[in-house]
């Protein structure tokens, strides 16, 4: 059995759980009807979902930005302190932060990607809704029971790929965000606490680089104390 | 013939020109079997970008059934192993 038939099995098996059977051909139409319209505002509410996740995202970015330009700074200071050691301290947590930065531009990517493709499905979904919705109305004024069947049979399946399509679309994209949550979770909560630059000594980090500021403007003020007395 | 990408619609697609997805298809399950996820991945994109090719997209308001079922686009080695397997795509 080649792989897409196993695909298509796995669809098949939406498909069943999302088709009802039902003796009357014309409820079968009106219960599919509804269905589809649940579907609609679940895919709408899964953009939503995806497009907060993303905002969130980027929220973070920023504010890791903003820890990465406050290590520049430290290693600045440093270095103009004459402690090259610490310069060097501060410019490897602002590597390791830069390591997590690619990694939210890669989710913020992702994420961008699945809210254009839920939008296509929504739409695609919106349109075969209203085919059906037209096309269901015929049915019921055209045909008798028996004949309606045939027919019913034929749209409720072509219907009902498409729900089985759109439907494991939104699952994955509501998978993939709940993923990115956990993980991005942690990273708020390192954030917040102001930890970040302290797994490597961070805040300590910044306490010596003050320190050092501190020695170094000292120092110049003594050396240009002496030159003053020398006069 | 009509032809569905998960996650992107419906194509309609000339049926003499169908067996170049069959080929496809074969050296998907003689990936999956070897486990080698690089060439999935490069099978897989094969697939997707050789029937967004050769194939046109259906009018969205035409509800047909489809003929072949092909995963999206990030579909995971781990993800086409479990439906391989016959063990489904996502839980439930």
């Amino acid at each position: 059995m080649g792989f897409l038939d196993r695909m298509s099995t796995v669809v098949q098996a939406k498909m069943n759980k999302i088709m009802d059977r039902i003796e009357d051909p014309r409820e079968t139409l009106d219960l599919s009807y509804e269905k589809q319209l649940a579907l609609l505002q679940n895919v709408k509410r899964g953009v939503v979902e995806v497009n907060t996740s993303k905002n969130r995202l980027v929220i973070q970015k920023s504010k890791l930005q903003i820890e990465l330009d406050k290590l520049d700074g430290q290693a600045r200071d440093a270095l103009q302190a004459g402690r090259e050691d610490l310069a060097r301290k501060a410019l490897e947590n602002k590597a390791a932060l830069l390591a997590q930065m690619q990694t939210l531009d890669g989710q913020i990517r992702d994420l961008n990607e699945q809210k254009n493709k839920l939008v296509a499905a929504e739409s695609r979904l919106a349109t075969k809704v209203e085919a059906f919705r037209a096309k269901k109305e015929t049915i019921k004024a055209q045909y008798s029971a028996a004949e309606a069947q045939v027919k019913v049979t034929e749209s409720v399946t072509g219907i009902s790929e498409e729900m089985a399509d759109v439907g494991m679309a939104v699952q994955r994209a509501e998978e993939k965000t709940e993923n990115m949550k956990a993980r991005s979770a942690a990273l708020d909560e390192l954030l917040e606490a102001g930890t970040l630059t302290d797994y490597s000594g961070g805040d300590e980090l910044g306490a010596e680089i003050a320190q050092a500021k501190a020695k170094s403007n000292v120092d110049d003020m003594l050396a240009k104390m002496k030159e003053e007395i020398k006069k | 013939m009509i032809i569905r990408i998960l996650g992107e619609g419906q194509y309609l697609l000339d049926d003499k020109l169908a067996e170049g997805i069959n080929e496809i298809d074969n050296k998907i399950v003689r990936d999956l079997k070897s486990g080698n996820q690089g060439d999935f991945s490069r099978d897989i994109s094969e697939l997707i970008s050789s029937v967004k090719s050769l194939a046109k997209p259906l009018d969205p308001a035409e509800i047909r059934p489809s003929d072949i079922i092909i995963p999206p686009s990030d579909l995971s080695f781990e993800e086409a192993k479990l439906v391989f397997r016959g063990e489904g795509l996502i839980r439930g």
